[in-house]
């Protein structure tokens, strides 16, 4: 069947993968898939996903991901979090390849992103051998 | 940062001798190396590195030593380390349909670009304070800024935010300042100059 898989990830599987969260990401993002995580990731793990990420990028079949997450947001912290300086645990992440997920509109509360669909990108790709002519 | 984080931060300033490192970090295309280029100019005469309208021009980490501001009777000795834009995915396409780079110096500029955002990474371990740009003409919400406020915070690094390009139609600068509330942010364009006195008496008081 074809199709995009979008993966809904809990907070149990999220925990189980430990320190191999960041391998299962971007191995699924490079099968093409788009996840959904319930947790999101923390900020030195969305660091990392990203130093992970453009090792990976090959420039042919992976140009990186598309993370219209919230993140570990820091615009809104509690009074005892500003005094300790801590930041809240991470949120809802979305992420997925960049070739086929764009993130619409994002801001503190609300997350809007696109899936391309195969006739966007089949336009695109007929467009560049065009232009490349 | 929390309140107690900054006492300790001061008391640990009083008793540093090296110089500090201040990383000027942020996305693709941000303004940082003009930014860079702004203040190595203004305190030592010298630029640090070519500007470019295509993302990615900086692709490998630039550092001007020993620079030293004054504002308000006071002063600041640092070195100044530009760093390659950290994006979430570099696409060479790009270069070649909305820049016109020939499809193999696209290619080897995306290449050398994932291994400038690699380096700009590893670099937040080696610095003692940020210069966040960020475009005032865009939604300061995208993931790449959120991510370094988040680590920025998680590292206890003192952080000013530039909110820069103030001199374009459609800079809303307020509206990065509304989104990262617990950090001073300073509208500037490092292009024109705007901001600047503001920024370095910011510096002076933040980084000291």
């Amino acid at each position: 069947m074809e199709g995009i898989s979008i993966d809904l990830i809990s907070n149990e599987r999220l925990d189980e993968l430990g320190g191999d969260k960041i391998r299962f990401i971007i191995d699924a993002v490079k099968k093409g898939k788009v996840m959904v995580l319930e947790k999101g990731l923390t900020p030195a793990e969305e660091l990392e996903l990203i130093r992970v990420t453009m090792s990976e990028i090959d420039h042919d079949h992976f140009i990186g991901l598309e993370t219209p997450g919230f993140s570990g947001n820091v615009t809104k912290r509690t009074f005892l979090q500003r005094i300790l300086g801590r930041t809240p645990s991470p949120r809802m992440m979305v992420v997925g390849p960049a070739h086929l997920l764009r993130t619409i509109k994002k801001d503190g509360r609300t997350i809007q992103a696109i899936i391309l669909t195969r006739d966007d990108r089949v336009m695109k790709e007929e467009l560049r051998a065009v232009l490349e002519e | 940062m929390g309140i107690l984080d900054n006492v300790l931060r001061k008391l640990r300033g009083l008793f540093r001798k090296k110089q500090a490192s201040i990383g000027i970090y942020g996305p693709p295309n941000a303004g940082k190396t003009t930014l860079a280029n702004r203040i190595s100019r203004d305190w030592t005469g010298k630029p640090l590195g070519k500007t470019s309208d295509v993302p990615h021009e900086t692709r490998h980490v630039k550092e001007r030593k020993e620079i030293v501001i004054k504002a308000a009777r006071s002063r600041i000795n640092f070195d100044i380390v530009d760093t390659p834009g950290i994006a979430t995915k570099i696409d060479f396409h790009n270069f070649v349909e909305d820049h016109g780079l020939d499809p193999a110096e696209a290619r080897n500029r995306a290449k050398e670009a994932t291994e400038g955002v690699i380096e700009a990474i590893k670099w937040l371990d080696r610095v003692d304070g940020v210069l966040l740009v960020m475009d005032s003409t865009e939604d300061p919400y995208n993931q790449v800024n959120v991510t370094l406020i988040g680590n920025l915070e998680a590292r206890k690094l003192p952080t000013i935010i530039i909110a820069n390009k103030t001199d374009l139609q459609g800079s809303n600068w307020g509206s990065i300042r509304d989104a990262f509330p617990d950090h001073p942010t300073v509208p500037v364009s490092a292009l024109t100059g705007k901001g600047m006195d503001k920024l370095y008496s910011t510096m002076v008081d933040h980084f000291r």
